[in-house]
């Protein structure tokens, strides 16, 4: 049997049947990675000493019953934004390329607890700006669809990785879709929670307003089951809230009666690709047959997310990556002469294009004269977009809609013009500006045989709502596993 | 006839909060440390490390800002000052501008010609320390001890309000006392637990509009800001003058040379981008809590003058000295509240305490003494049990040592000998001994006695009460006429 065709839920089980081993499964997680990543290139650190040792460990401790976590001994990544205690944790950057850090996040920690394997650090966009994981100092990541098309970003590294079948889940970082907008490119499902549902202590700061850490699998429980494990209220996060409702395996139920599922309309009109459409509108289908009302609805201002988003997230970003200056960690220029040489050359040499044009247009909408015209305006415009989906939580349980406009695009066409790279977070970011959790799974397929994405939204808290929504849909369809998993090539058709 | 100029001084004092941990992260505040001892990653500024609020910091901000009657804003919140340095680990100092923990107060200062002022408080905020830089010589390397990095600050911003060097002395006097009553700093400028930066302008006197100010830096004594101030006016005034204008900018005070150097211009002026943190949420204050920190404040200088009047019946002279520092004054009532003696206790603290406290240049926070081995002291001395100059040579060792007088007096021996036998034996003696001296003061010279009792406190290594044995010598010398 491939072990790693399992979801990480159900080999959970097998290990507390000590159907399968700890190491056993760990093995096959490093042998898949050690076939697929000279293709796919989603890890930018694997420990396979360390994770085979950790194994073992985990293994006597199930054991002797003191591991009864339904996520022990199961072998996963974590995203290389989140710190991990003397494990490298570059956040995709040569700027971070030496970073080893002291301490463990408490996401990580939580999943370290309860028993999780770490195999090592998924690769990413260079500080988590981008969305097609192309902007790495560690190499572009490939779809493992189509390896000539973008895995998605940036957690393109751990979706790739999941879809790969190179570890059983993943986390990720979600700051404007970089959990759910690769989940759809990539054929997986991601879960970005409510905003202060879990803790960013140990989280490389993006943009610190809208960062949430979720999971990354191959369906719904394995989600369910990981996000609830990761949720805490966390002293150490002044932004973390206390909540009692993080029991989500509780939702999954294979009902969708009485559920009010709204559509926004401006989601469905231009700049959507058709096949994408088709497939949004035949989920919701399938929801209403499973006992849902749905219906379509106007959200409005839904063009001003993400002019407001850019601003937002860029201001806190140029003053977040600050830190980085080649003084007490991470890289330094070679040559230089004094201070400020020192500031420039190091930041210079040390952050990728992208970093760049985000921390000056962040300096610059924060630089005196400008700051009212652009990020108080963004910040009143992220207030209206608020109440917008206030109104609309007061009608409907669930918003319905794509994760992205399209399919995973070539890999090389996107960086060429930002702008239009910015505009495919339309349906993915408005979930960031006012804190709402969001989902996103596979609801079908391209003719090129690229999967699309289904996104769910809920009201703040509401998780349950959503992946009530998820986990019924799901259950129309099979998991489809990408063609890398399948036969270890990534060139679909 | 010459322009009659008026100065306008506003001040910016930093206030180093003595909470037992840093602003934002659980370190210690300790100072004097192994450099790097008391990090952590939130101070300094590792990666994916996050600042939770010291609510013990608001406390005392809260605490300040009553004492100097401002309003206290019940929803504040935190700004990011953006700005690259090596000892400001994030590049970027977390402070407070949009929404300051407390506004608009005021505080009365004593004129020069006696009368009294009220100041404006502008605004108080907290702020996070930064770090040291230590630059070596030797290697030409420089290096960075964050233990100071995130040690709480409160900045107090005055308004506009004073007009000389005096004023500011005044004001800066009174802040201090205030704030050393509370208890939520020490205030020491030379060490840097209090820094003041100083805002002056000059105007024609009369004039309604404020002239071009610069700010002051690095002024590390009262002396130093008396002399920076006095020194500014000159030199405004003398630009003003000659070029006719003055140039906006931040200005270094040179003491020991008595100059100040241009730091930067307003056309350099650092644009800060000041943005809400956004990984601190916005705080409330609720009037409870408000209530809860004014109930707690403590008596401060002008209430505790009236009540050492009033209750101790001590004079203004008394009641002003005692209160010139919270150490005194706690050490007062404490001897006050044991020995139950208010003027003598008074007496002891005006009197010895502070002359061996300039003699060894120690501040009333150095005292090391209990107050109850001063009331014990006061009490062997009013009950005769030692005289006043075994009094005063016992309060020098209780000064370095706090032991207990009484039985170092008991064990010394000190006690005064009231055994009148022994004591006219003694007195027999000497007179045999100085037997001019006796003729001298039964021949009529009175001023003989003095000698006469000198020797015999001698002959009792002072352990005697000098008029008891004048009284006994007159006796003595009325009865023996002479051999």
């Amino acid at each position: 049997m491939n072990l790693m065709q399992l979801t990480a839920a159900e080999c959970g089980r097998m290990i507390q049947n000590r159907e399968i081993s700890a190491v056993e499964l760990t093995k096959a997680a490093l042998e898949a990675v050690c076939a697929r990543e000279k293709t796919v290139n989603s890890f930018i650190t694997v420990d396979e000493i360390y994770a085979v040792k950790r194994a073992e460990e985990i293994q006597k401790l199930i054991d002797n019953g003191t591991l009864t976590h339904p996520l022990a001994g199961v072998p996963m990544a974590v995203k290389d934004n989140i710190c991990t205690k003397g494990m490298l944790t570059t956040c995709g950057s040569k700027m971070l390329s030496d970073f080893i850090p002291s301490y463990t996040a408490t996401a990580a920690a939580h999943l370290e607890k309860a028993g999780a394997i770490l195999l090592g650090k998924t690769n990413m966009d260079e500080f988590a700006m981008g969305s097609t994981t192309e902007t790495s100092y560690y190499g572009a990541v490939k779809n493992p669809w189509k390896k000539d098309c973008v895995p998605g970003g940036s957690s393109g590294g751990s979706c790739a990785a999941v879809a790969a079948e190179e570890c059983l889940y993943a986390l990720g970082s979600d700051t404007g879709g970089s959990i759910r907008q690769p989940s759809s490119f990539c054929g997986v499902t991601g879960i970005k929670p409510t905003y202060g549902t879990v803790s960013r202590y140990g989280l490389v700061a993006y943009a610190s307003s809208m960062d949430q850490i979720g999971p990354i699998a191959k369906d719904v429980t394995d989600c369910a089951v990981i996000l609830e494990t990761i949720s805490s209220y966390d002293p150490m996060d002044s932004t973390s809230i206390k909540r009692r409702d993080t029991d989500f395996t509780s939702a999954l139920l294979d009902d969708a009666a009485g559920m009010k599922i709204g559509i926004p309309r401006d989601y469905l009109e231009e700049g959507l690709d058709g096949e994408v459409r088709k497939a949004i509108l035949q989920a919701a289908d399938v929801l209403k047959e499973k006992g849902a009302v749905v219906e379509e609805f106007d959200l409005g201002l839904t063009k001003y997310a993400v002019p407001a988003y850019y601003i937002i997230a860029c201001a806190e970003a140029s003053s977040n990556l600050a830190r980085f200056d080649g003084v007490k960690y991470g890289y330094r220029a070679k040559s230089y002469e004094g201070l400020h040489d020192m500031y420039r050359k190091s930041r210079s040499e040390g952050f990728g294009e992208e970093v760049k044009r985000r921390i000056l247009l962040g300096s610059f909408v924060l630089s005196a004269g400008y700051y009212d015209a652009y990020y108080l305006k963004a910040l009143r415009t992220r207030t209206l977009l608020k109440q917008e989906f206030d109104r609309a939580f007061a009608r409907y349980d669930v918003i319905l809609g794509p994760a992205a406009p399209y399919a995973a695009p070539p890999a090389g066409s996107s960086l060429g013009d930002p702008i239009q790279m910015y505009l495919g977070d339309i349906y993915t970011i408005s979930a960031n500006l006012v804190g709402i959790p969001g989902i996103c799974l596979p609801c079908g397929m391209t003719e090129a045989g690229l999967p699309i994405g289904l996104q769910l939204l809920g009201d703040c808290r509401k998780e349950k709502n959503i992946i009530r929504m998820a986990y019924a849909f799901e259950q129309t369809r099979a998991y489809r596993r990408s063609p890398l998993a399948v036969s270890g090539t990534a060139d679909h058709k | 006839m010459p322009k009659q100029y008026e100065t306008v001084i506003g001040l910016e004092v930093h206030v180093e909060l003595a909470s037992k941990t840093k602003i934002f992260c659980g370190c210690s505040t300790a100072f004097g440390s192994e450099p790097n001892s008391h990090t952590c990653p939130v101070c300094t500024g590792m990666p994916g490390a996050l600042p939770v609020l010291n609510k013990r910091v608001v406390e005392y901000a809260i605490a300040a800002g009553l004492a100097l009657n401002c309003e206290i804003t019940k929803e504040f919140r935190f700004d990011r000052k953006n700005y690259f340095y090596p000892d400001n680990p994030q590049n970027y100092q977390i402070s407070q501008l949009y929404l300051p923990i407390c506004q608009n107060g005021k505080i009365e200062i004593e004129t020069e010609e006696g009368g009294r002022k009220s100041i404006g408080i502008h605004e108080i905020h907290m702020e996070e320390d930064a770090g040291k830089l230590i630059h070596d010589e030797q290697t030409n390397c420089s290096v960075i001890d964050f233990n100071r990095s995130g040690v709480p600050l409160i900045e107090i911003v005055s308004d506009p309000d004073m007009r000389s060097a005096k004023e500011v002395i005044s004001y800066l006097d009174k802040l201090r006392l205030v704030i050393q009553y509370l208890g939520i700093s020490d205030c020491k400028l030379q060490e840097g637990s209090m820094r003041a930066d100083v805002n002056l302008s000059i105007r024609e006197k009369g004039a309604e509009k404020l002239g071009a100010r610069t700010e002051m830096k690095n002024l590390n004594s009262f002396k130093a800001i008396g002399r920076a101030i006095e020194h500014e006016t000159k030199r405004q005034i003398e630009r003003l003058e000659s070029v006719g204008n003055i140039l906006q900018e931040t200005r270094r005070w040179d003491d020991q040379k008595g100059v100040s150097y241009s730091m930067r211009s307003k056309e350099d002026a650092r644009d800060y981008r000041y943005f809400p943190d956004p990984d601190l949420v916005p705080f409330s204050v609720s009037d409870e809590w408000i209530a809860e920190i004014k109930k707690r404040q403590p008596e401060f200088r002008e209430e505790k003058m009236a009540r050492y009047q009033k209750q101790f019946g001590l004079p203004l002279y008394d009641a002003k000295v005692l209160t010139e520092t919270k150490e005194l004054a706690d050490l007062f009532e404490a001897t006050e509240q044991i020995c139950k003696k208010p003027k003598k206790a008074s007496n002891w603290i005006m009197g010895e305490t502070m002359r061996l406290l300039r003699e060894k240049g120690m501040e009333a926070g150095e005292i090391q003494f209990s107050p109850k081995h001063l009331a014990v002291l006061i009490d062997l001395v009013d009950t005769g049990e030692i005289n006043g100059s075994v009094a005063k040579e016992v309060f020098e060792i209780l000064f370095e040592e706090d032991m207990d007088p009484k039985a170092y007096v008991e064990e010394k021996g000190l006690k005064t000998v009231s055994d009148r036998d022994a004591l006219l034996a003694v007195i027999k003696e000497v007179i045999a001994e100085n037997e001019k001296s006796a003729a001298d003061y039964r021949n009529g010279k009175d001023k003989a006695i003095g000698f006469l009792v000198g020797q015999t406190m001698k002959a009792m290594k002072g352990k005697a009460d000098p008029g008891a044995v004048k009284e006994m010598l007159r006796e003595m010398l009325a009865r023996t006429s002479g051999s």
